[in-house]
């Protein structure tokens, strides 16, 4: 049973890796403006002279990484939700996680703060810190009533949070000066055009603990996707595993929204394909998703930087776009 | 006895004059002396042209001239409250163009709308015209227009013969950022204020009023001057920080030969009797020399 186990997984990170290292590398290549590449890497010309290289280093590369970083986030913390509840149409935003985040980043717009810390800019710190906030009572309500983790608690206290929540923004949004309304909706469609590195090295220690937690996470998600019992049975500490999945997944998709917004359709679309194309086994999935989702946010940011230059459309709505039709056919293909 | 037509003039001349007569107390009568504006610029304009002791309430992001903080604050573009519109009992309310539920509503209970639409430079001016004949504030209206049109034509002499810099006008940006940042395209009155300012819009070419700038973009476009208008006023301390955020587009002229440039004065940003003063703010901003 080991042997073929590792090879899948082998082949599918061999496979899908490739697809992730092609768009990185491909990537910022394209774009709305043609840029000369033997300039972009000339060293010997100072690097405040040289647009080539700005456009490059500064414009392009920082958002690749951006789109790789929230791609793998997003499409991995899918998967982990989805174990979790065992629910295949749960996302990262089921519980709330990104309407958390959403209401920081309303509320900063709206009320003109400029703090910043470290050199991190206010809207970043505010929605992360209203993904904490929402992931705190979310999993308050869960224990209060179980004492342990039940899993339909914590999906009817997500829904029911992130619709609160969801009236709060509206609220805000009501009484918001007219130009902040657009910058509100603006940031709620994605955005990856960080034009700096800044954000992606805040967020990357964040990701790792995540990651190194789903790494963990693997085999006792395929035994949680038995069922509470069978997985009991199986030796697992279910109610560790079930907070680890929970507080990881939501680390994940907090860090994620923090740098790009709450960019949809990601972390449900991938881990259903990944799934059609590996099986169910997360020992695999995971690894798939993470690359896979990697190379699907890069790949659509490069539509929305080619498409209709000069104006750039948001990745956000790319990933709608091209999500919406694809999770209907598989609500029907399920039903 | 003749068969002479009664004398061509006398009768008609009659009656021009009755009407004449009947049309000016119509007019006295029809002159709105309850008005409420929901627009700040036009606002500004009704105070500029005279008509300003009429305005009984205004919207709730009204503050200029000082007067209309004491007026009843009754909404704004996307929640004008009818109620309250309607209990102050006016004759005249002055309505977004794409207000159209709020203009059936009025229409239904009898009250007179005047329809405004942001239009440009030349919108300031009919507004004004217009504003002016339907209060009866004709001359004050004139006046206005007077003196919009001389400062508008003292800041096109001075920056006459002068380079044009490229500039980047930018009205919103996430704070130390290059993010979310929303420059002006080449329509509307930002556009036309910056070109009689003397300086060339880094995005004349994109036929919209506002345009998302990528860092992409801003670093292939490379503008001369960066010119940031802002409402709220920024701390000496903060500034610093949000001209560093702009040097991380380290390649381009604005940033190399130091030209970025925050305004954060009302006048720049609201399209009312002000606009020549805001386009003077920006043409001290582009060309200093030409105002010393």
């Amino acid at each position: 049973m080991i042997r073929p186990i590792r090879r899948r997984l082998l082949l599918a990170v061999a496979g899908f890796g490739t697809l992730a290292a092609a768009s990185i590398l491909l990537a910022p290549l394209a774009g709305s403006t043609s840029i000369d590449l033997r300039r972009a890497f000339d060293t010997s010309l100072p690097f405040v002279e040289n647009v080539d290289a700005q456009i490059f280093f500064v414009a392009r590369l920082p958002r690749t990484l951006a789109g790789a970083l929230v791609g793998a986030a997003l499409a991995a913390a899918g998967v982990v939700f989805q174990g979790l509840l065992r629910n295949p149409l749960a996302t990262p935003f089921t519980l709330g996680v990104s309407a958390g985040a959403a209401l920081g980043a309303m509320l900063v717009i709206t009320s003109g703060w400029t703090f910043g810390w470290a050199g991190l800019p206010a809207i970043p710190i505010a929605s992360f810190a209203g993904s904490v906030g929402a992931v705190t009572i979310v999993y308050a309500l869960a224990r209060a009533r179980h004492g342990g983790l039940s899993t339909n608690v914590l999906l009817l206290a997500g829904v029911t949070l992130n619709a609160f929540f969801s009236a709060l923004i509206l609220f805000v949004q009501f009484f918001a000066d007219y130009a902040d309304l657009y910058r509100m909706l603006r940031w709620l469609v994605g955005d990856l055009d960080v034009a700096s590195y800044q954000p992606i090295l805040t967020a990357v220690p964040l990701l790792a603990v995540a990651f190194g937690v789903f790494a963990w996470l693997a085999r006792p998600l395929n035994l949680l996707s038995l069922g509470v019992d069978g997985a009991e049975t199986h030796g697992i500490d279910v109610r560790r595993a079930q907070r680890a999945a929970f507080f990881s997944a939501s680390l994940a998709t907090g860090a994620a929204v923090s740098i790009a917004g709450p960019i949809g359709f990601v972390g449900i679309i991938i881990p259903h394909l990944v799934r059609l194309i590996v099986g169910a086994d997360h020992r695999v999935v995971l690894p798939s998703a993470a690359l896979f989702g990697a190379a699907f946010l890069v790949g659509c940011d490069v539509l929305a930087r080619t498409l209709m230059p000069p104006v750039e459309v948001p990745v956000g709505v790319i990933t709608a776009i091209l999500g919406g039709p694809f999770f209907l056919w598989l609500l029907v293909r399920r039903a | 006895m003749s068969r002479r037509p009664p004398a061509a003039g006398r009768r008609p001349l009659g009656a021009v004059v009755a009407c004449a007569i009947a049309i000016g107390v119509i007019a006295a009568q029809d002159r709105p002396a309850r008005i409420i504006s929901l627009i700040p610029a036009v606002t500004e304009m009704l105070f500029a042209i005279g008509a300003g002791e009429r305005v009984v309430a205004v919207s709730s992001f009204d503050d200029y001239p000082p007067q209309v903080r004491q007026l009843e604050r009754v909404g704004a573009l996307l929640d004008p409250d009818l109620e309250r519109i309607l209990a102050l009992k006016p004759d005249l309310v002055v309505v977004y163009a794409s207000q159209s539920d709020l203009q059936r509503q009025l229409g239904r209970a009898g009250v007179p709308t005047y329809i405004y639409k942001h239009a440009g430079l030349a919108g300031v001016v009919t507004t004004l015209r217009d504003l002016g004949a339907r209060t009866g504030h004709q001359e004050g209206a004139a006046r206005a227009i007077q003196e919009i049109e001389r400062g508008m034509e003292d800041v096109r002499r001075r920056v006459a013969g002068r380079p044009k810099p490229r500039t980047m006008l930018v009205f919103g940006r996430e704070a130390l950022a290059i993010r979310g940042v929303y420059a002006s395209g080449g329509v509307g009155f930002l556009h036309e204020m910056l070109v009689a300012a003397g300086g060339e819009n880094l995005f004349a070419d994109v036929p919209r009023e506002a345009i998302q700038a990528t860092s992409e973009l801003i670093l292939a476009r490379a503008p001369d001057v960066i010119l940031e208008l802002r409402a709220g006023e920024i701390p000496q301390s903060q500034l610093q920080d949000e001209i560093d955020t702009w040097r991380r587009l380290a390649s381009l002229p604005a940033v190399r030969s130091n030209r970025i440039y925050f305004i954060t004065d009302p006048r720049t940003v609201v399209p009312g009797p002000r606009v020549a003063q805001g386009t003077e703010l920006i043409a001290r901003a582009l060309h200093p020399e030409a105002f010393r």
